[in-house]
């Protein structure tokens, strides 16, 4: 990661004229030379350091294992990463669930065209089914929408089949249903701008639990043109 | 060995069709019935019933006129092509007397019995055995016995006694034409007898050379074959072993042998298998059975027999297995393609994982979304089994749309205005920005029991708890509903 390209892109976001870049960021570690008046409008307090990591190197989370998300807004991390990926998705979630996805709502997000849902009988079929699914090579994600707590095996059996088939598992919990064999664990949560010309995708995204990293949180927000998530530093939002 | 050819002859098959499939058949049984066909600019009769043609209607008459003589006339368009499937059907019963059936027109077989008589004991009892059984299935048929199939052919058509001397038939029993049968019948040659003594050269000569054709054919001096039907092409190949096996790895090798023979089948014929069943057969007599559905037309023995792992490790072998019968139970077209690069492999890895998916949890489980067009949420999508449909877009929604949806869930709201604060699902939520209302007016045409409160007025609510939510009032049943939940 070097300086002058990163800079030049943080300073449109900052802007708020989110255009162009992929995903532009707000905060690095590094503090590249000539932003400074966008780097840090905190004070640097130590819990303040994990807003700082850069989200780039987060999100997408590392391909081939298994990750978990919790949280109201657990369903847009999903396919914003589906949509990020690209490649087709399984989305695997029980028979019996009243609620649907709706392809129409999430159609910005990722292509309907690129996702197979899987209407598993049980629990046990969904994990199954999850783990024939990563270790086939042939899908790029498979989203478990699960409703029971993971155990240890089943939870590292599918992090094997992830890291076999190269390809990302996500499982969307209801809260405090982690499972410990889990690669990063993420919350996201949506929060109301008070802003009347705001953005009304402002999301809260944290990493609670990660094996090979710190903790981690960024306001990110959609974004329509590029497809993808943006990261949004505090003096844009005022 | 002699030939021995039974024709049988269904005068009414048409009707009798129809007349045999109505439940009250006594009832119907006197009462005047016909069928119709269009024809010639009108609607004639196709076949009719023996209680019509005693009111004295005849086949090719005006359904109008038929109409005149009897007015309590049962008529419905006939079904040439049901007709059809009927007697390839009947054949296919046939062959319950022997092996060799052939069509005869479009009401009639042929049976070349040589040899299969004596099963049924003797010629005769065959034949009553064929009466007895028409009798039974409501088809009113004649059935002969002779040498020749143009002499049974005569027997069924003019034939009145049991053993008829073909030399007293009528010369239209010869099979001619109307016009070669009437210039006969004005030389006064009324039977067929009357030809024998006649010079062959004369008649060849004035009426051409198909009377003495037909009537060496029905001598026997010519011969006449019968062209049996086409088997249908069966997709089944079956192993049997010497000693019992029990281990699934020696059962996986005996599938691979199975499914290299049933791919080449399938390949010589241009079919994929889309349903395959594998039965094992046990030493205790005892039968397993593995079923597997393919998510797409297949015939790659490479491609198949790994998907059967899962089935074959689930059997259960018992004191061993001595027989195997792999069986395709249904196949699909499936035309050579050009081997092609990367992308199709992916899709072929994409199909093998819906096969084996739906192996687990039901291939009709395993879905994708496809556009409808409707304004109303619920329907604006359809989701179909993916094995069975094919990807489609594009997907345009003119307004932002919920994530999720889910079974409208009242919240306590009373009164038109939109509520700022409401509790849903135990939560408490104060309104921060809303957009809307948005009218989405139910669909009239299709009965849908969750759209019968009337139309709905949609707000898209921004909560100062952060949640983004779909709420919707209904003004004819005044209440409050949460419909969605944006991102």
């Amino acid at each position: 990661m070097s300086g002058g390209g990163v800079c030049t892109r943080q300073r449109q976001a900052v802007d708020g004229a989110a255009t162009g870049a992929a995903v532009s960021r707000s905060d690095t570690g590094e503090k590249p030379e000539g932003a400074g008046q966008f780097q840090n409008p905190f004070p640097v307090l130590p819990c303040m350091l994990t807003a700082m990591t850069d989200f780039d190197s987060h999100f997408p989370p590392k391909n081939a294992r298994t990750h978990e998300v919790c949280g109201p807004s657990a369903l847009s991390f999903a396919l914003a990463l589906a949509g990020q990926l690209g490649g087709t998705a399984v989305w695997l979630r029980e028979a019996w669930q009243g609620d649907q996805i709706n392809p129409v709502g999430f159609a910005p997000y990722v292509d309907p065209q690129q996702l197979l849902l899987a209407l598993a009988p049980s629990h046990l079929d969904l994990l199954a089914s999850a783990e024939e699914a990563l270790r086939s090579g042939s899908v790029t994600l498979v989203v478990m929408e699960i409703t029971k707590p993971v155990g240890l095996t089943e939870g590292r059996r599918l992090q094997l089949a992830s890291q076999h088939g190269n390809a990302m598992g996500l499982c969307i919990l209801p809260q405090g249903m982690g499972s410990n064999a889990a690669q990063t664990r993420w919350r996201c949560s949506p929060v109301f701008d008070p802003d009347p010309n705001a953005d009304s995708t402002l999301q809260n995204w944290e990493i609670i639990k990660n094996k090979s990293g710190t903790h981690a949180a960024w306001t990110v927000k959609w974004n329509a043109q590029t497809h993808r998530i943006n990261v949004v530093s505090k003096t844009a939002q005022r | 060995m002699r030939k021995r050819i039974v024709s049988m002859w269904f005068p009414r098959l048409p009707s009798d069709r129809v007349l045999r499939a109505r439940a009250t058949n006594t009832a119907n049984d006197n009462r005047p019935f016909v069928l119709t066909h269009h024809e010639k600019g009108t609607d004639r009769i196709y076949c009719l019933n023996p209680a019509a043609e005693a009111q004295g209607l005849h086949r090719g008459m005006g359904v109008s006129d038929a109409r005149a003589y009897c007015p309590d006339l049962q008529s419905q368009p006939a079904d040439i092509a049901a007709d059809t499937r009927f007697l390839q059907m009947l054949a296919r019963w046939s062959k319950r007397y022997c092996p060799w059936v052939g069509l005869d027109g479009r009401d009639g077989l042929m049976l070349n019995i040589a040899g299969s008589a004596h099963l049924f004991g003797g010629e005769s009892a065959m034949l009553d055995d064929m009466r007895h059984r028409l009798v039974r299935a409501g088809l009113q048929g004649h059935v002969a016995a002779a040498d020749t199939r143009g002499a049974a052919w005569a027997l069924t058509h003019y034939g009145r006694a049991a053993h008829e001397d073909i030399g007293a038939l009528p010369v239209a029993a010869l099979r001619l034409d109307a016009k070669t049968d009437t210039a006969l019948q004005r030389l006064g040659l009324r039977k067929i007898s009357d030809l024998f003594a006649l010079p062959r050269a004369a008649i060849a000569r004035r009426f051409g050379p198909e009377v003495m054709l037909r009537l060496d054919q029905v001598m026997g001096a010519q011969e006449e074959a019968i062209t049996p039907l086409r088997e249908a092409p069966h997709y089944g190949v079956r192993l049997t072993l010497p000693d019992p096996v029990g281990l699934s790895a020696d059962v996986m090798a005996g599938t691979e042998r199975l499914l290299t023979r049933l791919c080449e089948k399938l390949k010589e014929r241009d079919m994929g298998a889309r349903q395959l069943q594998l039965t094992l057969r046990r030493v205790d007599q005892g039968a397993q059975q593995v079923e597997l559905r393919l998510a797409a037309p297949m015939r790659d023995a490479a491609r198949i027999l790994p998907l059967f792992e899962r089935g074959i490790h689930a059997a259960d072998a018992g004191y061993g297995i001595d027989q195997m019968r792999l069986e395709a139970t249904q196949v699909e077209p499936l035309l050579n393609a050009q081997a092609s690069n990367t992308p199709a492999e992916r899709r072929d890895g994409l199909e093998d994982l819906i096969t084996r998916l739906g192996n687990r949890i039901g291939l009709d489980n395993i879905r994708r979304f496809l556009p409808a067009d409707s304004h109303i949420p619920e329907r604006s999508f359809q989701i179909a089994p993916a094995a069975y449909s094919a990807p489609e877009g594009p997907w345009i929604s003119a307004r932002p749309r919920p994530l999720r949806l889910f079974p409208p869930e009242p919240i306590a709201a009373t009164g038109p205005e939109l509520p700022m604060k409401f509790r849903w699902r135990r939560m408490a939520f104060t309104t921060g920005r809303s957009t809307g209302p948005e009218r989405i007016a139910p669909e009239w045409w299709l009965p849908d029991r969750a759209w019968q409160s009337g139309v709905r007025d949609y707000w898209h609510i921004e909560t100062r708890e952060g949640r983004r939510l779909w709420l919707f009032y209904t003004p004819q049943n005044p209440a409050w509903f949460v419909h969605g939940e944006f991102p």
